[in-house]
């Protein structure tokens, strides 16, 4: 039996585009964050990568933002605060990045984030009484499932890289 | 029986004999009676029961140093006073009186060749129920000097109010037995009387100042450790503070007490500590932080003889270099020195008025002598340097905490000030405070900081300079008045001569120096440190004539005006 | 008058958001620290503190970068020192919230008498020390949370040393509140943080930060930690017991005392200046 999805309870429609559209907004940060990371760390190419990950989430953000027509979406979406260890589902893992990951380690980052919402998403349809709620949650795992193999096609084009990735021959440098 | 304008007697004792006891009430009694006077002690290691010795000198005028040997000495035993040495030295012409059972003269007083004249103090004081050694030999003392008995017999009431009314009877007794005892005793010499007072007079010690001078120049939070001979500011500030509406505060360590009077200032408190040699150590790398976050604080250090543990109970003026020149990396800050009991008061209010005006760590180098001698003064006039530091009241958007402007000093947001948020860093920074790795960051902070200081106007007050002539002594700090005492001598002798004595050691006066030394042909360098650190702060920051000498030598011994006239007389017209 | 809280006047909207600040932190790809950051702005944001009635507080070392990424008061010390300016400035700014940042090393091992006498002293303020067991900034000495057999630089093959419970030193020393959490939980840190500094007087939260690039191992401790077994305890030695005999996982809020924080005697309304000076007059 499905379990009930961890995170914000869903009892109606507005409840789904709320936890939906902060999926969206989390991933849009959280990524974000790690093209920062990327930048101050120098790995250009990275930070390219998560600022088009963390812009293609915005895109999905602005989506769920004119399905929903509701002027209290953001608030809604603000103050939910039930995650499981404060993470929701496609926040890609803040200890998983290294400064010299290479794309092929961020799109694996990106699946996992992508896997997790459709997951969530696919949860909510196994358990919600709500049919409408059904029929939305069912329309965001197709999106999700979209997203999914957009990242695997991706992927082809980075192979997996060899285990000498993470080398720098200079040793690390003391600051204070 | 000649008048004297100056009369220097001491009392020694040990074992609980309360020597000091009866120095003080001696002091305060001359003093209230208009004398002016001067204290100091000099004390065995033990807490209690240890030899002491109470030293003080009496005059008609104000004095800021101790005669070159006493001229009385009370000796109510002389048990491990031959460690005083030289310190409780008689002159030839002198008087002792000593307790036959008080064991034998030190070796120093044996062979001075003054009058020795018995009295058996302890006996004495058996005889009295009750009665103790030291109001017998305060008796003596009240005879020598002609410091008025019912005048002691008033401070004594006061001073033993809290032991009742047995213990003042029997004080009044024995004060009187000694007295009696020494009727027929002739001193050589009479102190003239004090002439009819007309200023409002203190009795009161530099230490004391120290803490009062820091009050009025706005210090409403202190972090103290305690730290010989330093603790007697920080026991004078707690309750002093408190009443004015600030605190005092013990730290564990004096990392903790210069970190938390750092915190304090942060959050907008002109914040205080007192400390010595060692403490101000500990203190450096804190010192470097305020300097580089430009926060304003004021370290009081109360030198004593070092290095390390050194002569904790003994005066010396050699934490001048860490003073100076103890943090590491660039740090321009401020440093000044009181002169005189006195000018405790003055120099440490100024420390705390130059600190938050500059928003920089203002070191105050006192030091033992001056610190925990206790002096009668006229009550010094009130000063208007009160601390006021330069503050972003209500920060516009794009705030910078250290914003470059002309002179050098950028307004602080104080915690409460909204937009004002920012992190102050001992990390070299931009203007905003953000840490920088960057050269033209860097060196333009260091300018900054080295601009607000050179840019200010530190007035008149940054040297006494008194006299005239081609010959000049400079020095510092408690040795001001010893140095003032001998070239009244040398001036009254046919020879011009000027004294020299900066107050503000850091940022250094070129300009000033070089005025103060126009016409100068030889210079005689004058402090109490081996290793002559002053000469060679001298050397390093000041042109100098061509013919210097110094007269330098460290602690524990004080440096007499007679060396210094030596000095002078041995260089001839 | 009850225990001291610093006026923590909610505002209307506070979002995490509003608290952080444009500073780019210089920390690791995958260090623990940046989710503690995260639980910062979120703890704040909960309290809705004013940012400019708020001061974090730190030494050196990687966790003390915190402040300058926090838009709020802040200052970075000297190492070890954080608690001590953190008093002094409480002391005399009752009205601010202080909020004190430090790592293991600048914690435990050059702060660490500062440590003892801020817990004794039970002042209102919250410590939070991102524990990584490592000097992470000067890349990869033990700290005093180190295991004795963990191979550096400078102690090759290990110290040989046992680590100490700063936890249980901080109960022993008076502390008012104890907690143990873990960075990668950041919102469950984030609640234990908010009830921290609500919480009156010397409130101790010990983060578990792993260091991504000196304890690469400690990517394990996220399988690692787990909730604590009992609720929180009023009682410091039934608290130091436990804790002493956990797995150094426990994460939770483990003591919750009722000590009165500490108030410096202040008088009341100031006297004359001039008062002072009568007890010198002759």
């Amino acid at each position: 039996m499905t379990q009930v999805p961890a995170g914000p309870s869903i009892a109606s429609v507005a409840d789904l585009l709320a936890v939906a559209y902060r999926i969206e907004a989390d991933a849009v940060q959280r990524y974000t964050l790690l093209a920062d990371q990327m930048q101050a760390h120098n790995n250009a190419e990275l930070m390219h990568i998560f600022r088009d990950l963390a812009r293609a989430e915005g895109l999905h953000a602005e989506e769920i933002c004119r399905l929903s027509g509701d002027p209290a979406l953001l608030e809604r979406a603000q103050s939910l605060t039930d995650w499981p260890e404060g993470e929701s589902p496609e926040e890609a893992d803040l200890g998983a990045t290294h400064y010299l990951m290479t794309p092929w380690h961020a799109l694996q980052l990106s699946l996992q984030c992508e896997k997790r919402a459709l997951e969530f998403f696919s949860s909510v349809v196994e358990t919600t009484r709500d049919p409408k709620v059904k029929e939305m949650a069912a329309e965001f795992v197709e999106e999700e499932a979209e997203h999914v193999n957009l990242v695997y096609r991706l992927l082809r084009k980075y192979p997996r890289p060899t285990g000498s990735w993470p080398d720098d021959s200079d040793t690390a440098r003391a600051q204070d | 029986m000649p008048d004297v304008d100056s009369l220097s007697l001491a009392i020694v004792g040990s074992g609980g004999a309360g020597a000091l006891t009866a120095g003080n009430i001696l002091l305060e009694a001359a003093c209230a009676a208009g004398w002016y006077g001067l204290m100091t002690r000099t004390v065995g290691p033990q807490i209690r029961g240890g030899e002491a010795a109470a030293l003080v000198r009496l005059a008609t005028g104000p004095i800021n140093c101790m005669a070159d040997r006493f001229d009385l000495l009370v000796g109510i035993d002389w048990l491990n006073a031959n460690r005083f040495g030289a310190e409780i030295e008689v002159g030839s012409h002198g008087l002792v009186v000593s307790d036959p059972r008080g064991g034998d003269l030190p070796a120093v007083v044996a062979r001075a060749g003054a009058r020795v004249v018995e009295i058996p103090i302890k006996e004495l004081a058996n005889s009295i129920p009750d009665g103790r050694p030291n109001m017998i030999a305060l008796g003596i003392a009240a005879r020598l000097t002609g410091v008025d008995v019912s005048v002691l017999s008033s401070v004594i009431d006061k001073r033993l109010a809290e032991k009742g009314q047995g213990a003042i009877d029997a004080s009044h007794a024995a004060l009187k037995a000694g007295f009696a005892a020494a009727a027929d005793l002739d001193a050589g010499m009479t102190l003239a009387p004090p002439a009819p007072r007309t200023t409002r007079r203190w009795l009161v010690s530099g230490n004391e100042t120290t803490g009062l001078g820091a009050i009025r120049g706005g210090v409403r939070f202190a972090a103290a450790y305690p730290i010989t001979p330093a603790s007697e500011i920080l026991e004078w500030l707690a309750p002093n503070l408190c009443r004015m509406g600030g605190t005092l505060f013990q730290a564990e360590d004096e990392l903790a007490a210069i970190n938390m009077i750092i915190g304090a200032s942060f959050g907008g408190t002109p914040s205080l500590t007192a400390t010595s040699g060692p403490g101000l150590s500990l203190m450096i790398e804190a010192l470097g932080l305020a300097t580089a976050a430009e926060i304003p604080v004021v370290i009081v250090d109360v030198m004593r003889a070092g290095p390390s543990t050194g002569i904790p109970t003994k005066s010396e003026q050699a934490d001048l270099n860490i003073a100076v020149y103890g943090f590491h990396g660039d740090a321009p800050h401020v440093v000044v020195a009181p002169q005189s009991v006195e000018d405790c008061l003055f120099t440490t209010q100024w420390g705390v008025y130059l600190a938050e005006a500059l928003q920089v760590p203002t070191i105050v180098l006192s030091d033992q002598f001056i610190g925990q001698a206790v002096a009668a003064i006229d009550r010094p006039a009130d000063v208007a340097f009160i601390g006021h530091r330069s503050t972003a009241l209500d920060p516009a958007a794009g705030y910078k905490r250290y914003a470059l402007a002309a002179g050098g000093v950028s307004p602080m947001a104080i915690p409460g000030a909204r937009g004002g948020q920012y992190t102050a860093d001992g990390l070299t920074h931009n203007e905003r405070g953000t840490p920088t790795s960057g050269e033209s960051d860097h060196r333009a902070q260091l300018d900054k900081r080295r601009e607000k200081l050179e840019a200010f106007s530190y007035g008149d007050h940054w040297a006494t300079l008194e006299g005239r002539g081609e010959l000049a002594v400079v020095t510092w700090g408690s040795l001001t008045g010893v140095v003032r005492e001998a070239l009244d001598r040398v001036r009254a002798a046919g020879c011009d001569v000027r004294l020299i004595a900066p107050r503000l050691l850091l940022p250094v006066q070129p300009k000033q120096f070089n005025a103060a030394l126009n016409g100068v042909k030889r210079l005689l360098v004058v402090e109490q440190s081996h290793g002559a650190q002053f000469y060679r702060y001298l050397r390093a920051h000041y042109d100098l004539p061509a013919d210097v000498r110094t007269l330098h030598r460290p602690g524990p011994l004080p440096i007499h005006r007679q060396e210094v006239e030596h000095a002078i007389a041995q260089w001839g017209p | 008058m009850g225990p001291v809280m610093s006026s923590i006047e909610p505002r209307l909207t506070c979002k995490p958001a509003d608290y952080k600040s444009d500073i780019n932190p210089i920390w690791c790809p995958g260090c623990g620290d940046y989710h503690v950051l995260m639980s910062f702005t979120r703890a704040f944001a909960q309290l809705g503190l004013a940012p400019e009635k708020t001061v974090v507080v730190s030494g050196i070392g990687c966790s003390s970068r915190i402040p300058a990424y926090i838009n709020c008061y802040g200052f970075h010390g000297v190492h070890g020192r954080a608690l001590a300016l953190a008093t002094g400035l409480k002391l005399t700014r009752p009205d601010l919230t202080v909020v004190v940042a430090s790592g293991d090393g600048d914690g435990y091992s050059i702060g660490g008498n500062h440590f003892l006498h801020a817990c004794r002293r039970n002042i209102d303020m919250t410590y939070v020390v991102m524990d990584n067991r490592v000097y992470g900034m000067t890349k990869g000495q033990p700290s005093p949370t180190t295991e004795p057999d963990f191979d550096t630089a400078l102690s090759p093959g290990g110290t040989g040393l046992s680590p100490f419970h700063p936890l249980v030193i901080a109960l022993a020393s008076g502390a008012n509140f104890v907690a143990r959490t873990f960075s990668g939980r950041p919102n469950e840190t984030a609640d234990v943080l908010v009830e921290a500094i609500r919480h009156p007087g010397f409130s101790f939260v010990e983060v578990l930060s792993p260091c991504v690039t000196f304890r690469p191992d400690e990517r394990a401790w996220k399988q690692q930690v787990h909730p604590a077994p009992v609720a929180a305890t009023n009682d410091p030695a039934k608290a130091a017991r436990r804790i002493m005999t956990d797995d150094g996982f426990n994460i939770g809020i483990l003591y919750r005392g009722e000590r009165r924080p500490y108030r410096p005697k202040i008088g009341g309304s100031s006297v004359e200046l001039a008062s002072l000076e009568q007890e010198f007059e002759l």
